[in-house]
């Protein structure tokens, strides 16, 4: 890729408010060009706003939003033209053929006549659907489903890809999948933006990860930085009766050490530092530890 | 994933193109938009098709012969199975855009999210309401000749008139279908379609000279009719079929066309409502 004068998105102060509710709140980003950004956040968040204001589905009501270096909402339809948008819902035309949707987005993303078939021949490759190209959508398993929603967003060979929660609501196995296929897309320099809750889907495929909660991000950085910095190398997970746990809890926060209670036990974080020792499993520090640190909330 | 290396080069972004400037209103968005609703459409024109052409025949054999047998002729001498063959066209355009455009625009909207793809697509609002009007008022010039036909069929004298029918045809169809889009957007759950499906659409065919003259009924009625654009049109295709009336049907004409630029303005400002938060 060759050097870009701007990044792939920048946001800027960005509010946007529904009647009595805050969707995103003084939301600053940045995507450098070629390079995956994971947006983490617990439902509610304010992560599928986030994508929709990059569309112009959504108008912002304060802040600056820069895509692909247009100005929003002004010049939303040229940054369209240039982005590639993957929802979270399912929106192919179910009564159609896994080719004939790839027809009507070329159409739509203004593919030349000339470069229609290689467009829809090379999606059909990388979505690994090619010996299903006469297959109706819904005689389509889920996992191949997801596959032509990302495909669909690909025809136009966009520079940015936004993929809201690509992975939501899939077996493990087809997610494995859906991530070598995002993983190769980061490789060849798309920049990308992704949403997700899956803490793992952010720490494998993300450069960096903003964690966001209540509309606006509490940290942001590469994962492993994040972990550091939040966490700790290791911590200590303690398990016992109720009573135990709040002890344990006591305790550690007068050693100043910041915990997370799970459904049965309370994690210690940054255990190593100054020399906190409890009855525990000890184990490496991760993201998990830092979302839940983060925004208060367990994951499902 | 099999065959990563293989396709390794082609998932690589082009270098940055010299992207053209993109308009307001584009061909290339509108038509677009045309080519998913040609494409889905190839998958259920047999039905439509076979609905659209039984209806009109049944309502013939039912009115022009049914009621046709105490009813010999109206108005200038005109057989009562003709005027009701030419009337129902207007009747056939209602229902080819006026209805799938309701439901239509709704169920895109809120069960199939269709247009939360195409609008993340370099297609806006305003693109996208013409496109499907345009659509719906194509289907419904085409469809709204099956009457016509059928009344030929039975015995209704072919003129040169009737060519201009699909065209007078497509300008209604296409304030119906902006109508019907115009509902969709603003009521809030299909239930409420029933409403506007017994409260507005039904009482049109009272005073919209389908089955009768309007020239007969109070004066109320007939007041009622000049703001009924079911009535122009009723108007419109039998002077094609019967003789062309100079300004009256300039007039007729006119008030479609004025009819279709509201509706399609006030279609676009609700769909905005709807779909642009």
């Amino acid at each position: 890729m060759p050097d870009s004068p701007f990044p792939a998105l920048r946001l800027r102060g960005v509010v946007k408010r529904y009647e009595q509710i805050v969707a995103v709140n003084g939301l600053d980003l940045d995507v450098p060009t070629g390079t995956c950004v994971g947006l983490l956040g617990p439902n509610g968040a304010g992560k599928s706003t986030t994508m929709r204001l990059l569309t112009a589905q959504a108008i912002a009501d304060e802040g600056e939003i820069e895509v692909l270096g247009y100005e929003l909402p002004r010049e939303s339809k040229q940054a369209r033209a240039e982005c590639g948008v993957v929802p979270q819902l399912d929106n192919l035309d179910t009564t159609l053929t896994v080719e004939q949707n790839l027809v009507v987005f070329s159409h739509l993303y203004r593919v030349p006549r000339s470069e229609r078939q290689a467009a829809i021949d090379r999606v059909l490759e990388i979505a690994n659907l090619t010996g299903r190209r006469d297959t109706r959508v819904d005689e389509l398993s889920g996992g191949m489903r997801r596959r032509l929603l990302i495909g669909r967003g690909l025809i136009h060979q966009p520079r940015l890809v936004l993929l809201d929660e690509p992975t939501v609501g899939l077996d493990p196995q087809v997610r494995q999948e859906l991530w070598a296929l995002i993983d190769r897309l980061r490789s060849e320099g798309v920049s990308i933006l992704m949403s997700t809750h899956y803490i793992e889907e952010a720490e494998r495929l993300a450069d960096t990860v903003m964690i966001m909660s209540h509309g606006h991000a509490v940290a942001s950085g590469k994962p492993a930085d994040l972990v550091a910095e939040h966490a700790g190398t290791e911590v200590v997970e303690v398990y016992g009766s109720p009573a135990k746990l709040a002890e344990v809890e006591t305790e550690a926060k007068a050693a100043g050490h910041r915990t997370r209670r799970t459904g049965t036990s309370v994690t210690v974080l940054d255990a190593s530092s100054n020399g906190y020792s409890a009855d525990g499993v000890t184990r490496p520090a991760n993201l998990e530890d830092v979302f839940v640190v983060l925004t208060g909330e367990e994951i499902a | 994933m099999t065959g990563a290396t293989a396709t390794h080069e082609q998932l690589a972004p082009p270098p940055v193109r010299s992207t053209r400037k993109l308009h307001r209103f584009e061909r290339s968005a509108i038509g677009g938009v045309l080519v998913r609703e040609m494409i889905n459409f190839s998958s259920y024109w047999r039905s439509t098709t076979f609905s659209s052409t039984i209806e009109p025949t049944i309502y013939l054999l039912a009115f022009g012969f049914g009621l046709g047998s105490f009813v010999a002729t109206v108005g200038n001498g005109i057989a009562y199975e003709d005027f009701v063959g030419t009337g129902m066209v207007a009747m056939a355009v209602l229902f080819a855009s006026a209805m799938p455009s309701m439901f239509g625009t709704f169920v895109k909207y809120q069960f199939q999210h269709t247009y939360d793809a195409i609008l993340a697509a370099p297609v806006d609002t305003e693109e996208l309401v013409t496109a499907e009007a345009l659509w719906m008022a194509m289907r419904a010039g085409t469809y709204g000749c099956a009457p016509l036909l059928v009344a030929i069929a039975f015995g209704l004298d072919p003129s040169w008139g009737m060519l201009a029918v699909p065209f007078f045809n497509f300008v209604a169809g296409f304030g119906w279908s902006c109508f019907g889009i115009a509902i969709a957007a603003f009521l809030k759950s299909i239930d409420n379609f029933s409403y506007v499906t017994s409260a507005v659409i039904t009482p049109l065919f009272l005073v919209g000279g389908t089955f009768w003259p309007i020239d007969r009924l109070p004066e109320w009625a007939q007041v009622l009719a000049q703001m009924n654009p079911l009535y122009h049109l009723v108007e419109l295709v039998r002077h094609a079929a019967f003789g062309f009336e100079g300004w009256a049907d300039v007039g007729h004409l006119a008030f479609l066309v004025v009819f279709g630029l509201l509706t399609w303005r006030v279609a676009i400002v609700g769909m905005t409502r709807k779909l642009v938060d």
